[in-house]
């Protein structure tokens, strides 16, 4: 068993189980946990869990005010992981904003347009961002709630128009099946399917918005924690990911902007520390991304996060990609052979990442799940908020195994090994 | 085995064959619930008597998991024929097991093969699944009430 943990990647992935306490746990009556949910959330190593409990007995303090050490100190560990953190997507520190999550940051893009499409007191700059009737917002039917959901609300506030790229059978985006237009006015997509695994021709879609004039949001929250991402060469405009999916704590996603358009942005949340000069007749606003990020904001969680960065770029994001798709490969062989099991989305390892999913005819994914949950296996069932996207393949639910550099091939394996269980116990086969 | 605790025999039972499935005329009121979280829907039509006092009829459409559906099925057996006021009975019996977190003694007189979900109690992810068909009851019971009680209006609005 401890061979096959030593991947042709180089990947030591005994070593690295041993910096995740939570994996030496048992759960229902006593069956080792075997995690396949990272797509929904991580789990997270010693060191990141360190950093928080280090920062907070040592610095913590509310970070850009105050003149005490304390203060100074917070402030360096804060700005330290905005940085750590800004050199692993391949950006500058001042182009990533700090938000609750990637949720926060879509939402964050759609209610500064929001409020540039008001018109009222904002400079000329503003006028980019500006929508109205009988202008587009374009997503993808593959999306994920978080980035939807912001854009149909900001078409109904606006009055602009939502379109969309279909889905291929094979769990593609279907590029020819819409074009864009002069009225196109952003275009939003997560680079990786947080259901199917495919990954996005991110360099098309932005070439194809580029020509219009359209702004590029990426939801890089199943990428940027599973392979190298550098936001710079993929020319998007703004991109978001959570903490939360890579390692580090819950609480703080970051918020990618290029620098002109986060300058010419108009502020979302307002409040403390996002301000430049306040009067009772007015306020005028701190340059990015203090201008995004007001109140105090969340700091351990910050700090923890750089520590996840340096965690994941200690081991190489090239070499935890090639293992999540050695993983995936097992994944596919295995369920491949089990009767009765569909895959949704591509069924090979090309622009591919790991999230498996899958449905077993005759049982329902719930009572699927049930059944691995038995054997202590932990899978996301249901929609994975992406109901749109389930909807178009014509089924309520699937079972999704994710996966994370912790995750070994033999744990995989049991996946295919429970799947025959379920049909076993619910008499089809 | 935990797993046989909660899909008990009579769960799968209902589950492969269940009572009510497939919507039926005639009826007075149809609702369609959905569960948020894993999308799995009912539709459920249900028909009571002219004094809107008794349940004549249940019949559903459910896409679902196992325990939604044998919920379903083991809801058409217990209300129709009854009360409605004893059908609600029956359903806050069936809620309380339900959301007991396995801690609550079902009555097998009152819920029958109602009984079998007291080991999805213990499971607070299913809890939603087993309660899905019987708060699309309780909400078809309601319209068929609303819509008696705004033609009652309609018609003295129209005496008058």
């Amino acid at each position: 068993m401890t061979t096959i943990q030593t991947l042709p990647t180089g990947l030591d992935v005994a070593a690295i189980r041993d910096d995740f306490p939570i994996l030496t746990r048992t759960v229902r009556e006593g069956r080792p946990l075997v995690y396949l949910d990272s797509g929904a959330t991580s789990q997270r190593p010693r060191q990141v869990l360190d950093a928080e409990r280090a920062f907070l007995e040592q610095h913590n303090a509310a970070v850009h005010r105050g003149a005490h050490q304390l203060a100074e100190e917070a402030t360096d560990d804060y700005e330290s992981a905005r940085a750590r953190i800004a050199t692993f997507v391949g950006a500058d520190p001042a182009e990533l904003v700090f938000v609750k999550n990637a949720t926060e940051g879509i939402n964050l893009v759609a209610y500064a347009m929001s409020n540039s499409s008001i018109r009222t007191g904002l400079g000329p700059e503003s006028e980019r961002f500006a929508l109205g009737p009988g202008d587009e917002i374009v997503v993808t039917e593959l999306e994920h709630h978080a980035n939807l959901v912001p854009w149909q609300e900001l078409c109904r506030r606006t009055g602009a128009t939502l379109r969309w790229y279909s889905v291929t059978e094979d769990g593609r985006i279907d590029l020819d099946s819409l074009e864009l237009s002069e009225r196109t006015k952003v275009v939003a997509f997560a680079h990786q399917s947080n259901v199917l695994g495919s990954i996005a021709p991110v360099e098309e879609l932005v070439r194809r918005a580029k020509a219009v004039g359209a702004l590029t949001v990426l939801d890089a929250c199943q990428s940027v924690p599973h392979m190298p991402v550098n936001l710079t060469a993929l020319d998007v405009d703004f991109a978001a990911f959570s903490g939360h999916k890579m390692l580090g704590p819950s609480g703080v996603g970051v918020l990618y902007g290029r620098t002109e358009l986060l300058e010419a942005m108009p502020p979302f949340l307002t409040g403390g520390s996002m301000i430049e000069l306040v009067r009772m007749e007015g306020s005028s606003y701190a340059p990015p991304p203090q201008r995004f990020e007001a109140g105090v904001p969340m700091t351990s969680q910050a700090v923890g996060l750089g520590a996840a960065v340096d965690y994941l770029s200690a081991i190489g994001m090239e070499r935890v990609q090639a293992h999540e798709l050695e993983l995936v490969k097992v994944a596919l062989d295995t369920l491949r052979e089990v009767p009765g099991v569909r895959i949704i989305g591509p069924d090979s390892l090309e622009d591919r990442g790991g999230a498996v999913s899958f449905v077993v005819d005759g049982v329902h994914a719930h009572d699927v799940g049930q059944v691995l949950d038995d054997r202590g296996l932990a899978v996301r069932v249901g929609h994975h908020c992406a109901w749109p996207l389930h909807r178009r393949f014509g089924i309520a639910a699937t079972v999704r195994a994710s996966f994370h550099v912790y995750t070994t091939p033999a744990e995989v394996a049991q996946l295919a090994d429970g799947v025959r269980a379920a049909r076993d116990f619910f008499g089809v086969s | 085995m935990k797993l046989e605790q909660m899909y008990q025999e009579i769960i799968l039972d209902h589950y492969r064959s269940p009572h009510g499935a497939g919507l039926r005329e005639p009826f007075d009121a149809e609702t369609h619930h959905i569960n948020p979280t894993c999308g799995d829907e009912v539709t459920l039509r249900v028909k009571l008597d002219d004094s809107g006092e008794k349940v004549e009829g249940v019949s559903h459409e459910t896409l679902g998991c196992s325990i939604s559906q044998a919920s379903a099925s083991v809801l058409t057996d217990l209300v129709v024929g009854q009360t409605v006021e004893e059908a609600f009975r029956i359903m806050a019996s069936f809620q309380e097991m339900a959301q007991g977190r396995g801690k609550v003694v079902p009555d097998e007189d009152v819920l029958g093969d109602g009984v079998a979900f007291a080991g999805v109690a213990k499971y607070p992810a299913r809890v939603k699944c087993a309660l899905l068909g019987w708060m699309a009851f309780k909400d078809a019971v309601a319209r068929v009430h609303d819509a008696a009680a705004q033609d009652e209006a309609t018609s003295k609005g129209a005496q008058a």
